[in-house]
């Protein structure tokens, strides 16, 4: 079980301010979905929440201890995170690159042991990857290695995950599959959070929607709260078709509205 | 593609390495019998062939040994951190930044003051100079950055080297010029060794201990901060592990190049291709490959001794055009 909140968290990249004063706690047993447009600063806050890169202003608490004293190893361990786009820079064996992901647990110079492996083979399981284990990663389809990836951040074993844009490159049965794998995660007593850019994806699967804006959290709650026909023509700069009707809300981009 | 380590790799290095270290000290420019060679290793013998082997052939024989080590495995480490194939100490200027310091500590009359001077220097300005390229190459790192700051850095540290052996007295200036830049081990001393050995170790302990860290950054640095991995710290072990170790190296040999380079895609296909796995097949095959290639220098007839460095480019250049194919795709 882990809680993160970010009070006040303010971060500039050069000049622009990438993300501004936004404050947000999440808990353990919640798929959350990061959205908003490119550019709306989703990446940068995950990163500063991850202290990846330099706050300007705020904090982040992690499980009520200010992240600024924690080392980061200990952040390793409480929390999983699956970069957006990951490129491979050596060809690895799958097995060899989600092994990286026992890393935080591991002593200076001791070796992975048998539970380390057994935990490796269970997250390959869980992304549907095991059948890949003797394969180069950098060999794969663009499919298999967002799969792969994915057991690498399960391989953690971090009570929270945070996983950016896992979506990209997958094709609509790996879609649903990953999704089905993160609310599994979550329904287990996880924290996992993650950007998503597929708003119907987005409404069915989280629990909770953070929609930013410009570096500013706009909206935060359940989807159909989230998700109306004003804030997607304004954050957006859409129009689109709404059905509350159904198992789970649709959302249809139909086109563009002039601003 | 393989995706294991050889089970024989490290054993056949070692063996390498041991014949490689016989070759050194039976074969030169002087041929002694092998009956000779075994009255003297046996604690006999006569005085000329004692005295070629044991002052002359020994010492250069270990130094081989030891700079061709650190050079392997900082070529390693380097590119293990800067995830590039094409990182070495030499390509990075960082051998030449160390040379520029040994010269200044020679000329300058520094190294008469105190015994440490050279190997001080020579470290110092090595650090300097990857400090540099760290800088100049910002935090993305791309290759072509990289590439780009370590010409600079190594055009300007040889510009410094002509410069201070164009101002200083000495006649013979434009010979050690070359010496310096391409890197010898001739008529080198024990004194050589031991200049060069405590700074190896340390720098080779320092990178080696290391490996972990390069493995995490297959997955980029937001990807290995995330594992827990301290990057800011591991940067600074890297920077000294490297201009300790190629400091004292390049203070004793001169700037030898390529030897980083070529070693580490050497033994690579035979490891499980994790930068970790490649830290210790390319310190011993730096230590064979360098050894081999004095014995080179040594036996092929030329009118004065061929450096070092010269030999190593020429095996140096093959790797480079294997990846200009690759990149233009045609392999």
């Amino acid at each position: 079980m882990v809680t993160i909140r970010a009070q006040g968290l303010s971060v500039r990249l050069g000049r622009h301010p990438a993300v501004n004063g936004i404050d947000l706690y999440l808990e353990p047993g919640q798929l959350v979905g990061i959205i908003g447009p490119n550019g709306a600063g989703k990446s940068t806050l995950i990163r500063a929440m991850l202290g990846l890169i330099k706050r300007e202003n705020g904090s982040v608490l992690i499980d009520g201890t200010d992240s600024a004293h924690m080392t980061r190893r200990a952040m390793a361990r409480r929390i999983a995170y699956l970069p957006q786009g990951q490129t491979l820079h050596w060809p690895l064996a799958v097995e060899r690159l989600v092994a990286l992901g026992r890393m935080p647990h591991l002593g200076p110079l001791s070796r992975l042991s048998v539970e380390d492996e057994a935990l490796i083979d269970a997250a390959l399981a869980r992304a549907d990857a095991l059948h890949l284990k003797g394969r180069v990663a950098t060999e794969l389809s663009g499919g298999e290695r967002a799969r792969v990836l994915l057991a690498r951040a399960l391989a953690v074993g971090a009570p929270a995950l945070i996983a950016d844009e896992p979506l990209a490159a997958l094709d609509p049965g790996h879609q649903i599959d990953v999704m089905d794998l993160l609310k599994a995660e979550a329904q287990a007593g996880s924290l996992v959070v993650t950007v998503l850019h597929d708003l119907g994806m987005a409404a069915r699967y989280c629990d909770r929607l953070v929609l930013m804006d410009r570096g500013s959290l706009v909206a935060d709650g359940a989807a159909l709260d989230v998700l109306t026909e004003a804030s997607l023509a304004s954050v957006y700069g859409i129009s689109a078709r709404i059905d509350a009707s159904g198992k789970w809300p649709l959302i249809l981009p139909m086109g563009r509205v002039k601003s | 593609m393989s995706i294991r380590r050889h089970p024989l790799l490290i054993p056949a290095l070692i063996l390498l390495m041991l014949i490689a270290a016989l070759g050194s000290v039976t074969l030169g420019a002087v041929p002694l019998s092998p009956a000779r060679i075994l009255a003297v290793l046996t604690g006999g013998g006569d005085d000329v062939a004692r005295a070629i082997l044991i002052d002359l052939r020994l010492p250069r024989m270990l130094l081989g040994l030891i700079v061709g080590a650190m050079l392997g495995l900082s070529g390693a480490a380097l590119q293990g951190y800067l995830r590039n194939p094409l990182a070495e100490p030499s390509v990075l200027g960082a051998s030449n930044a160390a040379a520029l310091g040994a010269v200044c500590a020679l000329y300058f009359g520094l190294a008469q003051m105190h015994p440490l001077a050279l190997p001080a220097l020579a470290i110092t300005t090595s650090l300097i100079g990857i400090g540099a390229l760290f800088l100049l190459a910002g935090p993305a790192e791309s290759p072509l950055t990289l590439i780009l700051a370590g010409i600079a850095i190594a055009t300007l540290s040889g510009a410094g080297i002509s410069l201070s052996l164009n101002l200083s007295p000495n006649p013979f200036a434009a010979m050690e010029i070359m010496s310096w830049l391409m890197g010898s081990l001739e008529n080198r001393a024990y004194s050589h060794v031991w200049i060069a050995l405590p700074c190896v170790a340390v720098g080779a302990a320092l990178l080696i201990a290391d490996g972990r860290t390069l493995d995490a950054l297959t997955l980029g640095e937001d990807g290995a901060q995330a594992l827990g991995i301290d990057l800011r710290r591991a940067r600074l072990r890297l920077m000294l592990g490297v201009a300790i170790g190629v400091g004292g190296a390049v203070a004793v040999s001169g700037a030898i190049g390529f030897v980083g380079l070529i070693v580490p895609h050497l033994v690579r296909p035979l490891t499980d291709r994790s930068p970790s796995a490649i830290l210790l097949p390319s310190m011993l095959g730096g230590a064979v490959l360098l050894t081999l290639a004095d014995i080179g220098v040594r036996l092929i007839p030329t009118s004065s001794e061929l450096k070092l460095g010269v030999l190593t480019a020429l095996l140096g250049v093959p790797v480079f055009l294997i990846h200009l194919m690759r990149e233009r795709r045609l392999w």
